[in-house]
């Protein structure tokens, strides 16, 4: 009973307030890396070193009024954000931040579940995200929301199809769909799935930015031309969720990639038995850091690329990299059947 | 008992949001019924061991084709639908259709009760079934059914082509 209910329940518990503590401090850390490059200071009024920034930001967004436009479409308004969110935080569930660890006697692993289909449930959770998007820039009643709702859709099923064609060698690789099995297979060849798939790992990149997002394929939100894109028309606490799932998009592939190419809560080289006193880092610890790293590179990224064209961001999704992604699957499977 | 609870839970929401699909008036607010609809058939697959099954129903029709019906239902104005001159015209259409479907059901039901389920195709209910599913998709594609499946793939391409064709006369 203990084992089916309060455990999960704990899990639950410590994964949301974990990556939404998470995600707070990611928009502080957006904001000082920015104003790192830029040579600046960056938020410093709040705490030490603007360190209770987001607390402040949260307080703020709370007690903002809510507005919604009076031709809007109620309903879908207040549904949009909320669809946004769900599927970006249930995708956590099949996430493995470690193995196992011994607490008080008893195993517990460090994932909620760890199901045979992980990866295609977070692909498919994560394309359920496009909804919130296309509907919140349609119920807004308004021509910037739609116009941004627009372009982030195509742009997110075009680079859906690239990402999951380059998912499709991971799973030639690890001949597993499970999050913890992808893990075990990179324990088991003892390297890293991105020093064998560059090329995937490349591709996996650049269409992780584009679903996100982010900068340089930041085209649904770009100010210049659409005010803020798909979100306009919404403000406080119904703004905040759509930023709230923005980052937490980013987390997900971040840590989809760290599983997937980086070796999840593996220490590096870990087939180098000289190596081994690095086991003395927990793995969630490895887990972390790594995801942090690629995190930190969606923001140097950020702060270096200029925007590309709409028009580029399409071909570059279509003629380049899905052409290279089907490529990529023949190459390995035709390594895999010859070896 | 459990199961059964959350079998029939499942299918009365499928019927219900069924049901508003096509009972709203807002084109809009049927598609999002439509999608609700297929994350809980998705949720039945699940109940019934088949968890590729149900991810692929995710993936594919809510959150690729549908998406797309949102696009058309979006962009394309529709207008309210104009009056036939015979009113009634359509609900006899649709009342033979209803009927078409309804005897195809009966007969699919009856065929069942007659014909007792080969010893072989016991449902899948231990666990190293259960956890192979995309195994034993896999493995039961690519040998038992590798024609329908080859010819489906053709099927395909062949839609894709068309597609293309059609898009570039327009140009």
């Amino acid at each position: 009973m203990i084992e089916l209910i309060v455990f999960p329940l704990l899990k639950i518990v410590f994964i949301l307030t974990g990556v939404l503590v998470a995600v707070m401090y990611m928009v502080l850390l957006e904001r000082k890396v920015q104003a790192w490059i830029q040579v600046r200071l960056g938020p410093m009024r709040v705490g030490p070193h603007g360190l209770l920034q987001p607390v402040a930001d949260v307080l703020k967004l709370f007690v903002k009024e809510d507005i919604t436009p009076t031709r809007a479409d109620k309903y879908v308004y207040t549904a949009a954000p909320i669809i946004v969110l769900v599927p970006a935080l249930i995708a956590f569930a099949v996430i493995p931040f470690g193995s196992e660890v011994h607490l008080f006697g008893v195993e517990i692993p460090l994932y909620l579940t760890d199901i045979n289909v992980g990866l295609l449930y977070i692909i498919s959770v994560a394309s359920l995200g496009v909804y919130g998007i296309i509907l919140g820039g349609w119920s807004s009643n308004s021509k910037y929301p739609l116009l941004g709702s627009l372009r982030a859709s195509a742009q997110l099923i075009s680079y859906e199809v690239a990402v999951v064609m380059t998912l499709i060698v991971v799973v030639l690789l690890a001949g597993s769909l499970s999050m913890v099995g992808i893990v075990e297979a990179q324990l088991a060849s003892g390297v890293w799935f991105g020093f064998v798939q560059p090329l995937a790992l490349l591709i996996y990149v650049v269409g992780a930015l584009a679903e996100t997002n982010r900068a340089p394929f930041d085209m649904p939100e770009a100010e210049q031309e659409l005010v803020a894109g798909f979100h306009t028309e919404y403000s406080g606490m119904r703004f905040a969720l759509f930023f709230l799932a923005e980052y937490t998009n980013m987390i997900v592939v971040s840590s989809v990639a760290v599983t997937i190419f980086f070796g999840g809560w593996l220490r590096p080289f870990p087939n180098v038995a000289a190596l081994g006193f690095l086991d003395l880092v927990p793995g969630f610890v490895w887990f972390v850091g790594k995801t942090f790293f690629v995190l930190y590179l969606f923001l140097w990224i950020r702060a270096t690329f200029p925007r590309y064209r709409y028009d580029q961001l399409m071909r570059l999704g279509w003629k380049v990299l899905i052409p290279l992604a089907i490529a990529n699957i023949v190459v390995t499977g035709a390594v895999k059947v010859l070896l | 008992m459990g199961e059964a609870i959350a079998f029939y839970t499942l299918s009365a929401l499928i019927l219900l949001f069924a049901i508003l699909v096509i009972s709203v008036r807002n084109t809009v607010h049927s598609v999002l019924f439509l999608v609700a609809n297929f994350l809980f058939v998705a949720a039945l697959y699940v109940l019934l061991g088949a968890q590729f099954l149900a991810m692929i129903q995710v993936l594919v029709y809510a959150g690729g084709i549908v998406v797309l019906y949102l696009f058309v239902v979006m962009l394309v104005k529709l207008k309210q639908p104009e009056t036939h001159r015979d009113p009634q015209r359509r609900s006899r259409l649709g009342l033979a259709l209803a009927l078409a479907v309804l005897a195809e059901f009966v007969v699919i039901a009856l065929y069942g009760f007659v014909t007792p389920a080969p010893a072989g195709a016991a449902r899948p209910t231990d666990a190293a079934l259960a956890v192979h599913n995309v195994q034993e998709i896999g493995w039961a594609l690519y040998t038992d059914f590798l024609v329908p499946f080859e010819v489906a793939s053709i099927l395909l391409l062949v839609a894709m082509i068309g597609a293309i064709v059609l898009a570039r006369r327009g140009m």
